[in-house]
């Protein structure tokens, strides 16, 4: 048992270094920020979080995969340290957005609830066990829900909070539900066991509820039609950092989780759907979420006047790209996923970033409040096309090269005539849909006049260096795609 | 040959370069680009220089790029990618020169220009479809910034019309792409290795397949009833845009069927071709009538582009040697002389009357005040209408020719567009530059309160260098025909001109 224990703190030591340095970072800040303004204890806390983000990843990369730890409550599988190095790096991208952001009060508070979601995020990406996947996700997502809400000053802010938590708590409750059944049904909480116990079961009603109960989870923590509703306001009014890391981190880690319970725990029970033969599953779910979450978030972006809104519908249409690459996972592995999943996380944060210095100097909510950005910083307009045209899926950019690949995996299951071919068509269709709304974005950022208001826009230097590496990654990630690939 | 791929990395190279200096100086900008394009032109005739005509293509780069998908990153070449990087190195050089006038955010347009130019060149030059896509794709995004920020009448309108139909015809492509891949197992994307999957493939789908790749890219080429957007974004376009516009991008369009959903297809062309026939010809006939009634100058520049564009898909539709070897020589022929016209237009006219509106331009006397741009455009004029000693003549004559060969009837009707192509431009010589004589009339336009600004040296060397390559290949076509037919003997080409040949 002994050994046991100091597997899984071996295993667990990114996780450990991020809790060490959460409480330095607080405690740092109850020493020395007392008589410092606001702004130096937000340069003092990022600058501690960041280095222990970075500790985390160098253990990360050191622990390596190492294979099952604990009995099978985690493994650490080429996968799972892909997605904690991802989702490491996007939460370093999210702090130097911070360090950028105007903040209101506490902000070492602020860093460590990012720090303290972080973990939720690492345990995520390596939980094989209903009840550690169930904790890893609420640790998470009540950092999230805090910090959703911190700027408690403004009434967006709280609202966006309020709605996150009520939606989130309910689906918790979903989850937890289906958890349960599968558990009653199963007889066991790991994976690996579930998936082997399903297979002898026939498809029951029971087997059916705690399906769809996962599911309406799922899709509630992905974004996806019609589990959406919470995400336009929470990316509207919470504040821009934490807006970054619920659209890009914890996305990335999200679907990990889900990709492992989906796949390998209920593989047995995904079913089929082609047009020659179907039997039932979560496939057929799975397939309409994407199909509602593609049509809806590109539809209804159309109509957005508001850059985070729009941004938001955005995620929800990317959110069922996402669910698509996720049904063409069972056949050609979770590269394409992980890829699309960290290369959209790191154009939104970027994007994000680009909102968070523009904030500093007025208003960054309307589309008009981009106007003339190529006057006001050169830096921040060329950072905002490289993530937008990511967004859009415009080669070399990272994101053409993600869809790409989900769409070849969604079509190599069954070609056209399984529903899964329809919907890579659909997804095709749709994004020339979508260019129209990116190019809005751009259109004011880079073509249209400044207003007589508008003033220079000072880049800081953290800020300006986290917005010029998201973009390289961009780019060259997209130039070169088999570094990712290769990871999983 | 070897010297082809640099012709698109000094474009990007140059692109970047000129990002980063411009912001401090339009005149180094303009330098920049210039030099870049004129680099591009001469490696491109550098490698012409030793070129060996043959059939099939000549690799140049072959290196794996995303190994699980079986990706390359494979450029190659032949007759006909050289013809068209030729035009595209003449065309970037004359596009620079045209748009010397260019103050505002310089750094800005040339990067923007230049990108575009890198993109066509890498169109051209790719051997794997995947590449090939990703080179279509970049070459989109440059026009809606050109076009919006630097463009004139209804910018906006006309450069997101001109972006979503562009990607909205690569998303089929897209489609058709993936679907030939997925579903024929094919083991990467190289267009030998797409072919063989799609004969495995049931023929009805290898019918939807084609159409989804055919008009995919013939939205691009303007394909009647497919073209709407060009005569708005040509329109909008800035003068230099508009040039590449109707001088490469377009040509875009018809390399993409010509090289990807002809020889992948052939079934499925073989169901298409008297649809996709009849759409030329109409397009050819009802373009050059609309363009007949215009009121604006660029409008009709921009309709006859259309219709000169029918006679490339008419001549892809025949499906004969000749025919395909007039449409390549065709697709030459008309970027130069597209460019020529849209050069007149925007930059030698509009830049100095401020109008393009034929009723205001026909009451000056602009043969006298610009009588450059009058003997510049009557040239052109004469060129469009595919008389004897330029070089829409042997093209549109091959083209007619190959096509009777296959259809008569298209063969006539598209004769009589010819005429009509005569006509509108004939009415468009007489009415905008020989509308009055300045003798009679009072100079009520300003003549002499606003004296025209005499045509620059910039522009007359544009001019000088377009002309003359369409005299050159008027009086000897045999220089492209000669690396354009032995392209086409190609097992890839050779499947789809024997199934196409009655």
């Amino acid at each position: 048992m002994n050994s046991l224990y100091a597997d899984l703190f071996h295993a667990a030591a990114p996780e450990t270094v991020l809790v060490v340095s959460a409480l330095l970072v607080l405690g740092f800040d109850l020493v020395v920020g007392r008589h410092r303004t606001l702004a130096q204890r937000l340069v003092l806390a990022t600058f501690l979080g960041g280095l222990g983000v970075l500790a985390a990843l160098a253990f990360d990369l050191a622990v390596g995969a190492t294979g099952p730890v604990f009995g099978g409550a985690l493994v650490l599988d080429p996968l799972a340290v892909a997605v904690r190095g991802g989702v490491l790096i996007l939460v370093l991208l999210t702090l130097g957005v911070a360090s950028a952001a105007p903040v209101s009060r506490q902000p070492a508070e602020f860093v460590a609830l990012i720090l303290f979601a972080t973990v939720g995020f690492l345990q995520m990406a390596a939980a094989q066990q209903l009840l550690l996947g169930f904790l890893a996700l609420e640790l998470a997502s009540l950092s999230l829900y805090v910090l959703a809400g911190y700027d408690k000053a403004r009434p967006e802010s709280a609202e966006a909070a309020l709605k996150y938590f009520l939606l989130g708590a309910v689906s918790a409750a979903f989850l937890l539900f289906g958890f349960s059944l599968l558990y009653g049904l199963t007889g066991s909480i790991a994976f690996p066991e579930i998936s082997h116990a399903l297979a002898y079961q026939p498809m029951s009603p029971l087997l059916a509820v705690a399906l769809v109960m996962v599911l309406v989870a799922f899709g509630f923590k992905a974004a996806a039609a019609p589990f959406h509703l919470w995400a336009p306001d929470a990316y509207q009014g919470a504040p821009t950092a934490s807006a970054a890391l619920i659209a890009s981190a914890s996305k990335l880690a999200g679907f990990a989780l889900f990709w492992r319970l989906l796949w390998s725990g209920l593989g047995t029970v995904a079913g089929q759907f082609t047009y020659h033969q179907s039997y039932p599953g979560w496939l057929t779910i799975v397939a309409l979420l994407s199909a509602a979450s593609m049509l809806l978030g590109n539809f209804a972006a159309l109509a957005q006047h508001n850059v985070r809104r729009l941004l938001a519908y955005s995620a929800i249409a990317h959110a069922g790209a996402l669910l698509l690459g996720l049904i063409g996972a069972g056949q050609s592995g979770p590269g394409p996923l992980f890829y699309y999943a960290a290369t959209y996380g790191v154009a939104t944060a970027g994007a994000f970033g680009v909102l968070a210095v523009l904030e500093r100097h007025g208003p960054a909510q309307e589309l008009t409040d981009l106007a003339g950005l190529y006057k006001r910083s050169p830096l921040l307009a060329g950072c905002l096309f490289i993530f937008v045209l990511s967004l859009a899926g415009i080669p070399p950019l990272a994101g053409f090269f993600g869809k790409f690949a989900v769409f070849a995996s969604a079509l190599q299951l069954g070609g056209v005539a399984s529903p899964a071919g329809w919907l890579a068509l659909l997804a095709i269709a749709l994004s020339a849909v979508a260019l129209y709304y990116y190019l809005l974005i751009l259109k004011q950022a880079l073509v249209a006049r400044p207003t007589a208001a508008a003033t220079p826009v000072k880049v800081p230097a953290v800020a300006a260096l986290t917005l010029i590496v998201a973009a390289a990654l961009i780019v060259l990630l997209g130039l070169f795609p088999s570094v990712l690939l290769s990871l999983v | 040959m070897n010297a082809l791929p640099w012709t698109l990395y000094t474009a990007f190279a140059g692109a970047l370069l000129v990002l980063f200096t411009g912001a401090r100086s339009a005149a180094l900008a303009r330098g920049i680009a210039l030099a870049t394009a004129v680099t591009g032109l001469v490696l491109a005739l550098f490698a012409a220089a030793s070129f060996v005509p043959g059939p099939g293509m000549q690799t140049l780069v072959d290196i794996p790029w995303v190994e699980s998908l079986g990706i390359h990153y494979h450029l190659a070449a032949d007759g006909i990618s050289l013809t068209l990087v030729v035009l595209t190195g003449l065309a970037a050089t004359a596009g620079v020169l045209f748009s010397w006038n260019i103050e505002e955010r310089a750094g800005e347009f040339f990067a923007l220009y230049l990108a575009l130019i890198g993109g066509v060149y890498g169109v051209f030059l790719s051997a794997d479809a995947f590449l090939f896509f990703v080179f279509y794709e970049i070459a989109i995004v440059p026009k809606y910034f050109l076009i919006a920020n630097w463009g004139s009448t209804r910018r906006e309108y006309g450069a997101m019309k001109l972006a979503l139909y562009s990607f909205a015809g690569s998303a089929l492509v897209l489609a058709g792409l993936l679907w030939t891949y997925a579903a024929g197992g094919a083991h990467g994307f190289a267009l030998g290795e797409l072919a063989r999957a799609a004969s495995t493939l049931p023929r009805g789908e290898v019918i939807v397949i084609f159409a989804l790749v055919f008009f995919g890219f013939a939205t691009l080429a303007g394909l009647f009833p497919l073209h709407t957007w060009a005569p708005t974004g040509h329109v909008a376009a800035p003068t230099a845009a508009s040039m590449l516009l109707a001088g490469v991008v377009m040509k875009l369009g018809a390399y993409g069927c010509l090289r990807v959903a002809l020889p992948l297809f052939p079934e499925g062309f073989l169901y298409w071709q008297p649809i996709i026939g009849w759409l030329a010809v109409i397009g050819i006939v009802y373009a050059g009538l609309i363009a007949l009634v215009q009121d604006d100058f660029k409008f009709v520049i921009g309709y006859s582009s259309v219709s000169h564009m029918g006679f490339v898909m008419l001549g892809l539709a025949a499906a004969n040697a000749r025919a395909v070897s007039g449409a390549v020589l065709q697709m030459f022929s008309h970027g130069v002389i597209a460019g020529l016209l849209f050069a007149v237009v925007g930059r030698m006219v509009y830049d100095r009357t401020h109008t393009r509106q034929l009723a205001d331009l026909q009451r000056m006397p602009l043969h006298r005040l610009l009588p450059f741009a009058a003997v510049t455009f009557v040239l052109a004029g004469i060129a469009s209408m595919g008389l004897p000693g330029f070089s829409g003549f042997p093209a549109e004559l091959t083209i007619l020719v190959g096509t009777w060969a296959s259809s008569r009837v298209w063969a006539l009707v598209a004769a009589f567009g010819v005429l009509v192509a005569a006509a509108f431009t004939l009415r468009a010589i007489q009415l905008a530059f020989f509308g009055s004589t300045g003798d009679s009339a009072p100079a009520e336009h300003g003549a002499d309160a606003h004296p025209l600004a005499p045509i620059s040296l910039p522009e007359k060397l544009g001019a000088g260098l377009l002309l003359a390559t369409s005299v050159l290949i008027g009086l000897k076509p045999d220089l492209l025909l000669d690396w354009i037919n032995p392209a086409l003997q190609s097992p890839l080409f050779q499947a789809v001109i024997r199934k196409g040949t009655p």
